[in-house]
């Protein structure tokens, strides 16, 4: 009987701690984030044509939040994340730019794809004095202050594609591209490459987007006999290239370098014997061993489900250019766009997955490491490393120190 | 020497796959006039058909060529049931039907296989022509639009379907009032070209990206070609896509494929300001 009575009291006690305790916790929950958020817009496509890239880039936008909100946010304020799904239609990237940046009134923009979504929505944020970065992997140039671009550019890694080529396989090459401004700028920057190194470039062809038949495109090539094939090709369509370039035993014998594949899932979809062998050069890719780079791919897949086998550039550039405004604004102890632009010119240096990232004042692009790699039956192996690789292309003709008001986007000249 | 060798194997290479890509699309239109606008999206079923049958292990050939057409065909049987069946003699609504069921099944094949881009790997390998490599799966190609257009050519000629559905087309209410049910012959024509449709879709799998919206990459010169061909469908089909093949392939060849397509399109539309009921309006009238 006496042994009941203490337990009841126990167990009021007991009761009586865990109601204050739950009482009192969101107290201590809103000293500790009591001002407003500080908001975070987010443009990618999480569907449609570019869904299979962009979803991957939203879930990293979100883990990258999570993991900052995490550690206490930002000074002393939570990340509060405001994405739109832009669900590749350019119209879309206009009209939410708008709301993000007049509506919302986010402090900074985490976004955009492809080129042409950047320069869809790049003005609207410079008219506004909105902050923004752009994140994906790009034919390089732009030179704008409000802007931040944090993927890698040609000359970090389609230089390194051609000097590997040069000095493995021979001097002349044969360039396929995508027919749309990534594809013209890539394949200029191929060919400016390919003549500094003392090669030459035996015939460049363009496709649009809906090309399915390469057979006239391959027959092309065999006659002008090069020692490699350079390939610019983007999405669903231009997939079936290399198939029908093994399909034709071409695969054998001319060996191939290419600046966007194995971005998507190519390397879980394709045949090995397709894709072993295609040289590439990015960021990042998901094999490296680094703890920094073996700590995200876990932290994505405990997140999202262990099936997260295709991260690849665009999720960890998305990831560094997160982190490099995050600590731009430590720094500066403000959200204030000027304050904020002013820290991030001052060279920060941020430790990510893909390494060590430098904001290159000059530039706003990032000085960073860049890997050489080729597929082998489904894995990436990595066959260089090229740690801070400046982005020497952008920096040819931009100088956002000397002329902060420079806006537009340089090209190479040939 | 070598190299004209690749490029008349290309050329009719090129031949094959537009006649492959057109010919369902040709037998709906040319034989009941309805504009399925959701062709291209019943090649993409096929070409899925392929690859789940080659995920789950059953013989390539089999996944590639026996498969599409028989899924595909069953598709189309429960479209014109369901849908196309009510709508006959009635050319914008069947338009507009078949656009939605083309965006319905684009929503449903992504919800069902995701946006993603499948493969199936090609079952043969190449051959050499003088010092030049070719893909030995374009002779399969080449070989199953020849084994369609005999097949289709001898079913329409020596078979009493065949007979009866020719007789259908020409005029519905004599062939009615002789006994023939002309709703039968309809639904047996759809099924006929969708299943045609799926065959494209299956042995164009292992050369093309399989995903959701493949269909539009197709649709336009599928059209294209039923209308250069004209009234009689297989042989229609078979003059305008040697035509079209042949000069795509070969100006694509000398300069780019946008050239190759200008001039495709340039071909068209001066075969159509010239000969306004498609080649067979005026040649081989006759003809089936």
């Amino acid at each position: 009987m006496t042994q009941d009575t203490i337990s009841r009291r126990r167990a009021l006690k007991l009761g009586g701690a865990v109601a204050a305790g739950t009482v009192a916790m969101p107290f201590y929950a809103r000293r500790a984030f009591a001002a407003e958020p500080i908001k975070l817009g987010s443009l990618l496509d999480g569907t449609g044509a570019l869904g299979l890239e962009g979803r991957r880039m939203i879930q990293t936008t979100q883990y990258a939040v999570d993991k900052l909100n995490a550690a206490g946010g930002l000074l002393g304020r939570p990340i509060q994340l405001i994405a739109y799904d832009t669900q590749s239609t350019m119209q879309l990237y206009s009209q939410f730019a708008q709301k993000l940046a007049l509506e919302d009134k986010v402090d900074v923009i985490q976004g955009g794809i492809t080129s042409a979504s950047r320069e869809a929505i790049r003005p609207i944020f410079d008219r506004d004095k909105t902050l923004y970065f752009y994140n994906t992997q790009y034919e390089g140039g732009v030179c704008d202050r409000n802007v931040f671009c944090t993927g890698s550019t040609p000359a970090q890694t389609v230089d390194h594609i051609v000097d590997y080529a040069l000095k493995t396989w021979g001097k002349k090459a044969y360039i396929v591209a995508a027919d749309y401004n990534y594809g013209h700028i890539t394949a200029s920057w191929m060919t400016k490459f390919m003549k500094d190194g003392g090669g030459s470039v035996v015939g460049t062809d363009f496709f649009p987007l809906d090309v399915t038949n390469f057979s006239s495109a391959i027959s092309r090539i065999q006659q002008a006999a090069p020692d490699i094939v350079l390939s610019a090709l983007v999405g669903a369509n231009h997939s079936g290239f290399y198939r029908q370039w093994d399909a034709a035993g071409m695969k054998g014998k001319i060996p191939m370098g290419s600046s966007v594949f194995g971005l998507g899932d190519e390397l879980t979809t394709m045949d090995p014997s397709t894709t072993n062998g295609i040289v590439t050069c990015y960021g990042w890719y998901n094999s490296l061993t680094t703890p920094a780079s073996v700590d995200f791919v876990k932290g994505m897949q405990a997140k999202y489900g262990a099936d997260v086998t295709d991260l690849g550039e665009l999720d960890t550039a998305t990831f560094d250019g997160i982190m490099l405004w995050a600590d731009a604004v430590k720094k500066a102890g403000s959200v204030d766009r000027d304050k904020v632009i002013d820290a991030l010119e001052s060279g920060i240096t941020v430790e990510t997955p893909s390494g060590k990232v430098t904001m290159d004042p000059k530039t706003h692009h990032t000085i960073r490491t860049a890997y050489l790699a080729t597929p082998k039956d489904r894995k990436w192996d990595i066959l260089q490393t090229f740690p801070d690789q400046y982005p020497a292309d952008t920096a040819g003709a931009c100088d956002l120190i000397k002329n902060p008001k420079t806006n537009k986007q340089f090209v190479p000249t040939l | 020497m070598d190299l004209t060798g690749l490029v008349a194997f290309n050329v009719v290479t090129g031949i094959a796959t537009l006649f492959l890509i057109t010919i369902g699309l040709g037998v709906i239109y040319g034989m009941m006039r309805i504009i399925n606008l959701a062709h291209g999206e019943f090649m993409m079923l096929g070409a899925y058909t392929a690859v789940t049958a080659v995920d789950h292990g059953v013989n390539i050939w089999v996944a590639l060529l026996v498969l599409p057409p028989l899924v595909v065909g069953l598709i189309g049987l429960a479209v014109e049931r369901t849908v196309i069946r009510f709508l006959y003699g009635r050319m914008m609504d069947t338009m507009l039907a078949t656009w939605g069921i083309s965006l319905g099944l684009i929503g449903l094949v992504t919800t069902l296989f995701g946006n993603v881009v499948k493969a199936v790997p090609t079952p043969v390998g190449s051959f050499e022509i003088g010092r030049y490599g070719a893909s030995l799966f374009n002779l399969v190609l080449i070989g199953t639009a020849l084994v369609a257009i005999v097949a289709l050519l001898g079913l329409l000629r020596f078979t009493k379907f065949g007979l009866v559905l020719r007789a259908t087309m020409q005029n519905a209410r004599m062939a009615a009032a002789l006994g023939v049910s002309p709703g039968t012959i309809y639904m047996a024509t759809f099924a006929l070209g969708s299943a045609l449709a799926g065959l494209a879709g299956g042995v164009l799998a292992p050369i093309s990206g399989v995903s959701p919206d493949m269909g539009a990459a197709y649709i336009a010169r599928a059209f294209i070609t039923v209308l250069g061909g004209g009234p009689a469908i297989v042989t229609g089909t078979g003059l305008a896509s040697g035509l079209f093949g042949f000069i795509d392939e070969l100006v694509s060849f000398q300069t780019s494929p946008v050239i190759g397509d200008v001039a495709l399109l340039c071909a068209a539309v001066l075969l159509i300001r010239v000969l306004p009921q498609g080649i067979t309006g005026r040649f081989l009238r006759r003809s089936l």
